[in-house]
């Protein structure tokens, strides 16, 4: 007896569409059991995970903090992932973004530099996170290197750059020894949001960033480049769209918005440069993408939805001791339902019985 | 295997007995919600016979097939191997009881070799066995093959040797050809045709499908006709003329393709001089010094074997590969030999490539957004960097309606078009521009005589309104019906255009095996 995978003739519309909604159910079954393994209550544990967390204001306002930064950096992948390309590096060009942008505001810490700083924090680590990302597409197009591997590489050697900068020569001379810059001056500092604690303006960039690129992917030329790019690529050159202009422009713009969700997450939350300033966004950010369906307002709740696992697994933490790691191990779960959910939508299975 | 002598030229020797038929379809049905591919269809073919099925472009030929490949479940009906009745499930069992299939649509995997190909589909031999037997069998029918280059670097027409060679390999009782000859030239065609009559003279039965009826009347004595997933008529093709086979096909009339004759123009559209471009790959062709003119209101076609540098021709011609020179290509007394396919198309002109999805279309795009493909940089379509998809779809429909496509909707996906319909839109797309140079790759490879007559037309139509149009083609009939000059490409060389009145088929077919008695550089 075997499993086969039998393409469907007409994928339905609405199946298609529920696809991601099913996967989430039937990742929390996956998990649910899991816990129940662990000896708690899986009742208790989705109650942790998912229903405190929407019911507290404070917790509400921390996934939508978790959320900006995942949800920028998946929009720019969806570019790139559109044109079939493979940008798995954006955890890399969000380090870089972040040292772009903060090597401003440490040139004007204790200076009495304007309202100028931040805004051209922003623009820095967008070019900064554009050049990064340039590095595996100007590799792909000139030489044929697979880009996969070079930008998936590229993430270890700006954490070591990240890594060697604030235990050098970023590292505060008054901080105790201890590898951190200093804090950043308030001009530095992405402003809050009135009224909402902690929150800062990166979400309603973030917002900003769903919006364009709606209208970009679905109403532009540039969009529909992106489309038979991905969809057909001697299609493009009948077109003539140029593959390797293609390749540039779309890892720039992922780079680009990786960059800003770098500097967004240093200088609108950490607060200054630590060896590390992610907890892996940059590759949450790819399970966000495809959760989303490379759709803008698909990633904006896909981005809300892994935000709040993530809290849900600090919560459950602390409450049912549960590990962190379980969080994490959720995560993939999810994404490998949701690429499963594609699957069955496209192809069913036929259960072939060895013949006699 | 030995090799078919020049007497066997005559018909198959069809003696088998009637009531031993090799396998027997039994009201085959086939449902796809509405639409009935299959409608309750009896069909069997004898040891030994040649058969040809014969139908339009969505007839459900292919379907029919695929049920006996084991390829699609059928709704309904018994399959019936040697009279046992018996159900295939999948191309294993098919070629279990004996089946061998040669799809149209080559199912090769691309980055392998053409000798691991075929390991594939014979897991029962050892990969050097394969490809020795690979190399006999492929010299031995004709269809000569490099076992170790891989397939993606081989043209359509070498790709389909390996599908039939990789066929021939398993021995098969019944083989199945779909379109076997769009890709040959006219002696590869008599080569093939000899080869499937020595096979049928060995007691193998032959599913033969195609749409060119005069290679069926010259191969088969038995012909089933489908037309709208029915069978309409079983006869013996030799006994009826095209004309009345071909409207059995497509329930009306054919009538020919109707032009006028007149004076050659002296305002060239086209010309090509001195292109010379180097192969980038060792299985790409270079193109030797072509030179090609095309006056305003002239049709030029361009005969020769797949892979002899169409594609390359074609691609230098469009722009989608720019030529060291500038005056290597000059479109409407503009040098382009430096600019993309873009500024080509501003000038005038109108391209349409050989492979219809994936290249002139996109397979998973509306028709809408197909017309944005080649129109975006024309004007009307795109403002500021914003595309009007309202009027890419409006374009969409006057395609579809101006050239007869038959869609399942208005803005349909391009694959979900039967082939000839999907050639005929994106043959009209470019027409309904109005371009000043139409050059087309194939403009009817694959396609029913129903589209193949209208896209004909409306490129007879085209250069009478004044239009220069050039035309690559394997189809010797389609050159000599609606080119007023030929020419002949062979291994990148093209020969010099000459009246299509000058040339006899012979000659064509000299020049196309490179052994045309002048001397071609």
């Amino acid at each position: 007896m075997r499993i086969e995978l039998v393409p469907r003739t007409e994928p339905k519309a609405w199946a298609r569409a529920l696809a991601p909604v099913a996967a989430l159910l039937v990742s929390f079954a996956i998990a649910g059991l899991v816990i129940w393994g662990m000896g708690r209550s899986p009742v208790a544990a989705f109650q942790v995970y998912i229903a405190d967390p929407l019911m507290d204001p404070w917790s509400l306002r921390e996934i939508a903090m978790k959320a900006t930064p995942l949800i920028i950096i998946a929009i720019g992948l969806s570019y790139c992932f559109r044109a079939n390309l493979w940008n798995i590096g954006a955890e890399g060009q969000f380090i870089v973004g972040a040292i772009f942008g903060s090597w401003l505001a440490l040139a004007t810490h204790g200076t009495d530099a304007g309202m100028w700083v931040l805004p051209a924090m922003l623009i820095l680590a967008m070019i900064g996170g554009a050049l990064y990302g340039a590095i595996p597409a100007f590799l792909r197009v000139r030489f044929g290197v697979n880009e996969i591997l070079t930008s998936l590489f590229l993430v270890y050697v700006a954490q070591l750059l990240l890594d060697y900068l604030v235990r050098g020569r970023w590292r505060d001379p008054m901080g105790f020894n201890f590898p951190q810059s200093v804090v950043f001056d308030t001009a530095a500092t992405l402003p809050a949001i009135a009224g909402m604690g902690r929150v800062h303006i990166g979400v309603i960039i973030a917002l900003v960033a769903v919006v364009v690129t709606m209208i970009v992917l679905g109403r532009t030329l540039f969009g529909y480049r992106l489309r038979v790019s991905g969809d057909a690529p001697r299609a493009a050159r009948f077109a003539g769209f140029s593959q390797a202009r293609t390749i540039i422009t779309v890892f720039c713009i992922s780079g680009g918005l990786a960059g800003l969700a770098g500097i967004i997450e240093v200088s609108g939350v950490l607060r200054q440069l630590q060896p590390s300033i992610s907890p892996g966004y940059g590759f949450t950010a790819i399970i966000v993408a495809f959760l989303g369906r490379l759709n803008p307002i698909g990633i904006l709740v896909a981005g809300f939805i892994m935000a709040l696992i993530l809290i849900g697994g600090e919560n459950a933490q602390i409450m049912l001791r549960l590990p962190f790691d379980l969080a994490l191990a959720f995560q993939g779960l999810v994404l490998l339902c949701v690429l499963s959910a594609d699957a069955l939508v496209s192809n069913r299975l036929r259960i072939v019985r060895a013949r006699a | 295997m030995p090799v078919p002598s020049s007497d066997t030229k005559a018909a198959p020797q069809n003696t088998a007995a009637q009531g031993e038929k090799l396998v027997s379809l039994k009201g085959i049905t086939k449902q796809y919600g509405n639409l009935v591919a299959n409608d309750a269809i009896d069909f069997a073919i004898a040891p030994g016979e040649v058969h040809a099925l014969l139908g339009e472009n969505g007839a459900g030929k292919s379907t029919l097939v695929k049920i006996l490949y084991g390829v699609i479940e059928p709704s309904a009906g018994e399959i019936f191997w040697e009279g046992k009745r018996v159900e295939i499930n999948s191309p294993v069992d098919a070629r279990k009881h004996g089946i061998g299939m040669v799809f149209q649509h080559f199912s090769l995997f691309d980055e392998m070799t053409v000798a691991e190909n075929v390991a594939v589909a014979l897991t029962d031999l050892s990969f050097n066995e394969v490809r020795k037997r690979l190399k006999q069998v492929s010299e031995g029918y004709g269809l000569p093959l490099d076992p170790d280059r891989r397939v993606w670097t081989l043209s359509a027409g070498e790709r389909q040797r390996i599908e039939i060679v990789r066929c021939l390999l398993q021995n098969p009782k019944l083989i199945v050809l779909d379109e076997p000859t769009s890709v040959l030239t006219p002696q590869e065609s008599e080569g093939l045709f000899k080869t499937l009559e020595q096979l049928a003279g060995e007691g193998r039965a032959i599913l033969y499908i195609s749409h060119k009826l005069e290679e069926v009347r010259r191969l088969c004595r038995d012909a089933t006709i489908l037309r709208g997933g029915k069978v309409v008529a079983t006869l013996d093709p030799r006994e009826s003329s095209a004309r009345e086979i071909a409207a059995l096909m497509v329930g009306a009339e054919v009538g020919d393709v109707a032009r006028k004759p007149k004076a050659r123009g002296s305002d060239e559209v086209l010309q090509v001089q001195g292109l010379s471009m180097p192969a980038r790959s060792i299985h790409e062709r270079p193109l030797q010094n072509v030179d090609i003119g095309v006056a305003a209101g002239e049709i030029v076609g361009i005969a020769g074997i797949a892979g002899n540098g169409q594609s390359e021709l074609f691609a230098a011609i469009s722009g989608e590969r720019l030529a060291d020179e500038p005056g290597s290509v000059v479109i409407d007394g503009v040098a382009v030999g430096l600019k993309g396919i873009d500024s080509r198309r501003k000038l005038g002109g109108a391209f349409v490539p050989e492979e219809r999805l994936g290249h002139a279309a996109v397979p998973g795009h509306g028709l809408g957004d197909n017309t944005v493909l080649s129109h975006h940089a024309i004007g009307g379509m795109v403002q500021s960097g914003f595309i009007a998809f309202d009027k890419a779809r409006q374009l969409a429909a006057r395609v579809v309606g101006d050239f007869d496509v038959r869609t399942p909707g208005a803005d349909a996906l391009a694959r979900k078009l039967s082939g000839g319909n999907l050639q005929k839109f994106v043959v009209g797309r470019e027409i309904v521009r109005a371009p000043k140079l139409l050059v087309v790759d194939q403009p009817t490879w694959g396609v029913d005589a129903g589209a193949a007559r209208v896209i004909r037309q409306a490129l007879i139509d085209l250069a009478a309104g004044g239009a220069a149009v050039l035309v690559i083609s394997q189809d010797l009939d389609e050159l000599f019906s609606i080119a007023d000059r030929m020419a002949v490409i062979h291994e990148g060389h093209v020969s010099p255009i000459r009246p299509t009145g000058e040339w006899t088929r012979e000659a064509v077919g000299l020049e196309m095996m490179g052994v045309a008695p002048h001397d071609a550089h």
